[in-house]
């Protein structure tokens, strides 16, 4: 069953992600794909990576910060954010500040411990995919982003707050 | 009042539907502990030691009397006929049934009512003084900021997962009777140089296992940028509050690790990315707020009329009350009035639901069809006519709700306590009986004058100890209960953390141990000096040599 929602629809999903890596060898053995890969790791073999024949784009940790990334951030076109727990609240900032100060415009998307009751809040920070965990009915994650109908903030799919729209 | 429109309905009703189908996938098996967790204390809703505890919000301390009898229908319904006001001008109902919650939040929703993020580790309850609007020492009501506030921080997408629970208050009297100081965001409204009103913004206050007094991050802020502003110290907070122990995860110990000035300047570098934004206040948008909190039709009367000052003369209890809990309005003719909930045998801040649907009766002939709940666990008429207040008196009296000692040292603060709570080490309601008891004389209490006992039950500090002129914390020692007791806290503008006076005591020597420490105050006031003022001149020591000499 598929377990990856975009843009409020399960698609089939063709990245895979590097959760932990040696050196840039792992990439170079199975050439033309799609990597996920932590945003040290990038740092550190972004000259080896540039020549890979597929799609490289990055993942941060909770405890790392988007505005570490740089300016090479224009050039992935999916940034994924980690959950470590569903309760680490660190990547709801880290998305909204993607959006919001470094207008960035492509894929963000939520790993790790991604669970039905916070996609809602999730869509609103600029999180527009959802790499739901394994026990997740995906179905049922798909009535999440209708459990509220408007916010009272601005937020990242409601740019204007409920004041300035009453 | 605020007044729901269908924006705020609609979410409310949304969120009583949300919460509904949570519950019903937690108790098929579909969620697990850990992951209801959450989501049901974003609710209100605890798991306690005889039953589920329900905290109920009252927006800045709010209440219609509509409101009240509601509140009086569900603890009739739904718990054992009480409710208990708590210190941060909540309510609480300590025996709902878990099935029952999303019914109860169904009911509330009815008179715009929630017990949304009254707790877990999200934006509380926005807290101010309780005279808002009416006290004769206000720079400006506080109350239509607090609920640009409340809007602000509901279901704020980005911050439903701090590191630990959050609290905001504000203040915009003269006297802080808000406890503004400790808490996470503490906002005082100012007037600068130019004579213009906005905020000083303090934050990393609070209680708890490390109480601290907040500081400066904005000394001043205009009205327009208050919601970004609070919005790039939460932002800071969320970042980089520390994930590790629950117990250093409050914004009170990044402020104090990261120290004032780089917190300060990283907080300042997030607002700069914010400041103008879409969250930015409108001229229309703080009107709209404070077009909810427009005098009510006051009716022209003078000042001390003869129907009071005859009934002050002729009836002495009357007067002693009236010294106590009334307080000066600012319209001629009107007074603010507090019904203190502290009666003996009663714990503080504990109402039946006859007393609720009482409460509302009076509301509605006397003031106005409002009260207000007040963080000593209080309820306040903010309205009533000086010409009316000796029959008003008289009909608080016929349901125990004319306890005369308000201020006074039996109008304590305290937590539920270990009767209830199973985080408390001890109980807290017997140790507050047990002073009431022996304090009973009405005249020695006056005689004291005003003194803040507070009392909690563990270091949470729910009972608020550390700025209890005379704090009360219950403490474990070998599985035994025993109590500590700090002197010299204060809540008020001059805040500050009582220091503990030496060990700890078991039960039964509090009331006497209270007693040698009101003997050294009276023995060494000079005039009229309050009990505060006489420990900052003096200090702890002859208190403690009072309190531990051998014999007496």
């Amino acid at each position: 069953m598929q377990k990856l929602i975009k843009n409020g629809q399960l698609t089939q999903d063709y990245w895979t992600i590097l959760r932990e890596a040696t050196g840039p060898e792992v990439l170079q053995a199975v050439p033309g794909k799609s990597f996920i890969v932590p945003l040290k790791f990038w740092k550190l073999y972004q000259g080896d990576l540039a020549d890979y024949d597929g799609d490289v784009a990055i993942w941060l940790d909770s405890d790392e910060n988007v505005n570490d990334i740089g300016p090479e951030l224009e050039r992935f076109s999916l940034v994924a954010l980690n959950f470590p727990i569903f309760s680490d609240g660190r990547p709801y900032t880290n998305a909204r500040e993607l959006r919001e100060c470094l207008k960035y415009g492509g894929e963000i998307r939520a790993i790790g411990d991604v669970l039905r009751d916070q996609l809602y809040y999730m869509s609103q920070c600029g999180f527009n995919a959802f790499d739901l965990r394994s026990d997740q009915n995906p179905e049922n994650c798909l009535t999440a982003f209708a459990d509220f109908s408007t916010s009272y903030q601005a937020t990242i799919s409601e740019p204007s707050p409920l004041f300035r729209r009453r | 009042m605020y007044q729901y429109d269908k924006y705020d309905n609609q979410m409310l009703a949304e969120r009583v539907t949300q919460f509904r189908d949570q519950t019903e996938r937690y108790l098929a098996g579909k969620l697990s502990d850990p992951e209801f967790l959450p989501l049901r204390l974003q609710n209100g809703l605890y798991i306690q030691r005889l039953a589920p505890m329900l905290r109920v919000a009252i927006p800045y301390g709010l209440l219609s009397s509509n409101q009240l009898r509601k509140l009086a229908f569900i603890a009739k319904h739904f718990d054992k006929g009480y409710g208990h006001f708590t210190t941060r001008q909540n309510i609480q109902f300590n025996w709902p049934e878990l099935e029952d919650v999303p019914d109860i939040l169904a009911h509330l929703a009815e008179v715009e009512m929630h017990a949304i993020q009254t707790s877990g580790n999200c934006i509380r309850n926005t807290t101010t003084d309780q005279y808002a609007g009416v006290a004769a020492d206000e720079l400006e009501d506080s109350r239509p900021f607090c609920e640009a506030i409340r809007q602000w921080s509901t279901f704020h997408p980005e911050f439903a997962f701090l590191p630990r629970k959050f609290k905001i208050a504000v203040c915009g009297t003269k006297i802080d009777q808000a406890a503004t100081q400790v808490h996470d965001i503490g906002v005082y409204l100012i007037k600068n140089s130019n004579g213009e009103v906005g905020f000083r913004i303090l934050a990393g206050g609070g209680l708890g296992r490390t109480p601290v007094i907040g500081q400066e991050i904005f000394e001043f802020v205009e009205k327009r940028h208050l919601l970004t502003a609070l919005e790039s110290i939460l932002r800071v907070y969320n970042r980089l509050g520390r994930r590790d122990n629950k117990y250093k995860a409050r914004i009170k110990i990044l402020v104090r690790e990261t120290g004032i000035e780089k917190f300060r300047s990283l907080v300042i570098q997030e607002w700069s990315q914010i400041r103008d934004g879409a969250q930015t206040l409108t001229e229309e948008e703080i009107n709209h707020c404070k077009s909810f909190f427009v005098d009510p039709f006051y009716i022209k009367k003078e000042d001390a009329p003869e129907a009071l000052t005859a009934a002050l003369k002729n009836d002495v209890l009357f007067s002693n009350w009236y010294q106590r809990n009334v307080s000066e309005h600012k319209k001629s003719g009107y007074a603010i009035v507090t019904a203190c909930l502290k009666e003996t045998g009663v714990a503080p801040g504990d109402v039946t639901d006859i007393q609720l649907n009482y409460l509302a009766e009076l509301a509605d002939e006397y003031s106005f069809g409002e009260v207000r709940i007040s963080h000593h666990q209080n309820v306040v008429f903010a309205d009533v006519q000086q010409s009316e207040l000796y029959a008003f008196w008289k009909k608080l009296k016929t349901k125990s709700l004319a306890s005369m000692n308000l201020g006074l040292l039996t109008d304590m603060i305290c937590c539920p306590g270990g009767d209830f709570c199973a985080l408390a080490n001890a109980k807290s309601i017997p140790i507050a009986e047990s002073l009431q008891r022996k304090f009973d004389d009405i005249d020695e209490l006056k005689n004291i004058g005003n003194l803040r006992i507070n009392i909690s039950g563990c270091m949470n500090a729910c009972g608020h100890h550390h700025v209890g002129n005379i704090g009360i914390l219950g403490v474990d020692k070998k599985g035994e209960e025993f109590y500590q007791v700090s002197l010299g806290g204060s809540s008020q503008n001059e805040a500050s953390i009582g220091k503990i006076i030496g060990p700890s005591f078991a039960q039964d020597e509090i009331p006497v141990v209270v007693k040698k420490i009101v003997e050294v105050y009276k023995n060494s006031r000079q005039n009229e000096e309050a009990f505060l003022d006489t420990y900052r001149r003096i200090g702890i020591k002859p208190f403690k040599e009072k309190v531990y000499a051998k014999a007496d």
